[in-house]
């Protein structure tokens, strides 16, 4: 196998591709090939610079479904019952839901070469402020209203002051994270907050056609999302304010406003998560969803979310919040400790940035490389 | 040009309207009005003679800032006790939000020479060197709840039981199990913040369970929210599919819970709670959730700690005792609230 003389790769058919393709290692092909078909298409899809985003997502996919595959080995009585693995999905979805809808707006923000680092707490502002009497006194339609415009407003101050007020992202958006989480406080007068909305707490507890509404509201927002950043031109702009800011300026887009309209889009899927959060828990208090921004940056960062911005997809997103929830339910049917199951993540963050550094084109022409230089 | 310009004022009009309108709504939107909290206190006149009026004392408080709603019935409890006392003036100093700072004003506060003071420190080593201090100038402390480290640096010691909680919970869980007949019961755990009280809270219970010949059989940690604890719960019933008790260490974080256990749908087991709060106590007393019963970590020992300091001021014994003096130290019994005593639990509910 390994003495094979290199052969070319297959004709490409995709125009982007480079002319002169490094030669395939045989031994590389065969792993390719148990991902890919092994057609020379498909392989040289593989190889090639396009769908760099795809094959992240694909490389997910494995690690999701080497997570179930643990889960099965591990506790292969739960997971003989169809029912209960069947449920166990939807407790691993409804787990990542609220996250997930945060995480959409985060990936955005981080795209467009900033951070949002006040997400938790504008969810919990939205939350209390929600859940006040005086709010719950116009019904379920009044609490929905407040969440989102708190969401929304508070995101734009945090848009304002970084566009405008030219705020480095992270330190504009810490001085939220402790101001709205202060505001929260005073609102609630720290206490905990009962959601007395039967709708509002139907939310979490209902199902429709089998699957719980908050599975339908985070594939929702989630299919907008890919929408927004894939089919629009406000996508396109943000992609192009996040990997060149000055290019973008020059290009004509209006760099400052666009980058507070992402802030403003990130608070309003706080004010949304806000909803969900309260009606899962049936309540509300100051220090709910705590240290989500860092859930949600990291799902995004192991979604293939590039910290610096100008690259990311939203899918890719969601899968890391997936991975995500899948860990923590595979630790709790495990009966392992929190302190554990934290542990594993962090080790996760780290190995999915170090796999991004990790580029797939430069791996290959090192491997030619040597190989060149072996045989001379 | 100018037309188009025109529609984009106008537009820019409708919109700040729109916003400003929003935003009156909203700031309407945050009045949180709740009838008064009921207060924890003792009539005076009941009981043996200590409640007869004394010599006039002054009282000074410090606690750390009211930051949930257990430390919250602290502040009020103290406050409510010292007005029903015709004797005791209580001079309140803002205990801030760290040691730091409750240090400073204690010093402005031993500085009036009060006739005694109530300490709730936010950590008891760190205040420990001010209370020591208040000692020696002849001001006797009565510290409440999280010990100071020298036994020199306080006259009394009142505080809570966070083991015994533990033991509580596991003796009526272990009861009920063992009346019903259970052989290999699964039993739940959702412990808060994994911190000292936590894992002294877990131990309690772990001790209790072992009596009977059961143990825990999953444990998750929330951190005494109520989003938390939902979240907590979901995975448990999940890794669970069937169980035969619960214990949540805290009621804050149990409207989650509960919250969790009906959106699951599941009710074949029964639930105890922890701290007294009063969602907790009415929803024993309505019996229509799983929550059976709760075990008390009870703020009332904030009214106690007024109570014996200012018996200790006026250099009188406890009317039941024999001593002619106040005891040294008071470990508060964790009480179990079940259906039957939930009424009488009522007052006591923060």
């Amino acid at each position: 196998m390994s003495d094979a003389t290199p052969t070319p790769t297959a004709t490409p058919e995709r125009p982007q591709l480079p002319a002169q393709s490094p030669p395939v290692d045989p031994a590389e092909t065969a792993v390719a090939g148990d991902k890919a078909a092994s057609t020379g298409n498909r392989l040289s899809w593989w190889r090639g610079n396009g769908g760099e985003g795809a094959k992240r997502n694909l490389g997910l996919i494995g690690v999701l479904a080497a997570l179930i595959a643990v889960g099965a080995i591990t506790k292969p009585d739960l997971y003989g019952d169809p029912t209960w693995v069947w449920n166990n999905i939807l407790a691993i979805l409804q787990l990542a839901s609220v996250v997930g809808v945060v995480t959409v707006g985060m990936t955005f923000v981080i795209i467009g070469g900033g951070i949002d680092l006040s997400v938790g707490a504008i969810v919990a502002l939205a939350g209390v402020w929600c859940t006040t009497v005086a709010t719950q006194s116009y019904g379920a339609g009044g609490m929905i209203f407040a969440a989102i415009a708190v969401g929304i407003c508070v995101g734009l101050v945090n848009g304002v002051l970084i566009s405008y007020g030219r705020l480095v992202p992270f330190i504009a958006t810490l001085a939220m994270l402790v101001a709205a989480r202060g505001l929260a406080a005073s609102i609630s007068n720290k206490q905990t907050q009962v959601s007395t909305s039967t709708f509002i707490n139907d939310i979490a507890a209902r199902k429709v056609l089998g699957i719980p509404i908050l599975v339908y509201i985070l594939g929702a927002v989630v299919l907008a999302g890919w929408v927004l950043l894939n089919r629009t031109t406000f996508g396109r702009r943000t992609i192009a304010v996040g990997g060149n800011p000055e290019a973008a300026r020059l290009a004509g887009i209006n760099v400052r406003r666009h980058t507070m309209l992402l802030y403003a889009l990130s608070g309003l899927c706080c004010g949304i998560a806000a909803i969900m959060l309260t009606s899962q828990a049936t309540s509300a208090q100051a220090a709910m969803a705590n240290l989500y921004e860092l859930d949600a940056i990291a799902a995004a960062i192991i979604g293939g979310t590039l910290l610096s911005g100008g690259r990311g997809t939203i899918i890719g997103s969601l899968l890391g919040v997936i991975i995500f929830a899948t860990i923590t339910n595979l630790f709790a049917i495990n009966g392992l400790s929190i302190e554990a199951q934290n542990m594993v993540k962090g080790g996760i963050i780290v190995a999915a940035v170090l796999v991004q550094q990790f580029q797939f084109k430069s791996f290959t022409r090192l491997l030619a490389r040597n190989r060149l230089t072996t045989n001379t | 040009m100018t037309q188009h310009s025109r529609d984009l004022s106008r537009r820019r009009l409708l919109f700040g309207g729109a916003a400003v309108g929003a935003a009156t709504l909203l700031t309407a939107c945050t009045s949180n009005e709740t009838p008064a909290a009921s207060t924890q206190t003792k009539a005076a006149g009941d009981g043996a003679g200590n409640n007869a009026p004394g010599k006039k004392v002054v009282i000074g408080f410090s606690a750390p800032a009211a930051d949930h709603g257990w430390m919250g019935a602290i502040h009020a409890n103290a406050k409510a006790q010292a007005a029903a006392y015709s004797d005791v003036e209580l001079k309140e100093v803002d205990g801030g939000s760290n040691s730091e700072a409750q240090r400073s004003t204690l010093g402005t506060l031993i500085a009036q020479k009060p006739d005694i003071i109530v300490v709730l420190p936010h950590d008891g080593k760190e205040v420990n060197a001010v209370a020591l201090q208040a000692m020696q100038a002849g001001i006797p402390i009565v510290n409440l709840d999280r010990a100071f480290p020298d036994a020199l640096a306080s006259r009394l010691v009142i505080k809570g039981d966070n083991y015994g909680m533990g033991v509580s919970a596991g003796h009526f869980i272990g009861k009920q199990l063992k009346d019903k007949g259970v052989a290999n019961p699964v039993i739940g755990e959702i412990a808060g913040l994994e911190i000292p009280l936590t894992v002294e809270r877990s131990a309690g219970f772990a001790a209790a369970l072992a009596t009977y010949g059961f143990k825990v059989s999953n444990r998750r940690s929330a951190e005494f929210t109520s989003d938390s604890g939902q979240r907590e719960a979901a995975q448990l019933l999940q890794a669970l599919p069937k169980i035969d008790a619960i214990w949540n260490h805290d009621d804050d974080q149990g409207i989650g819970v509960l919250a969790a256990i009906n959106q699951a749908g599941r009710k074949e087991f029964f639930m105890v709670g922890g701290a007294g709060a009063k969602v907790a106590i009415d929803a024993i007393k309505a019996d229509n959730t799983v929550l059976k019963a709760t075990v008390t970590y009870n703020p009332s020992m904030a009214s106690s700690a007024i109570s014996l300091a200012r018996l200790i001021a006026q250099g009188r014994g406890l009317g039941d005792l024999t001593e002619l003096q106040v005891p040294k130290e008071v470990t508060l019994a964790s009480e179990t609230i079940t259906k039957e005593n939930a009424s009488s639990y009522e007052k006591l509910g923060f």
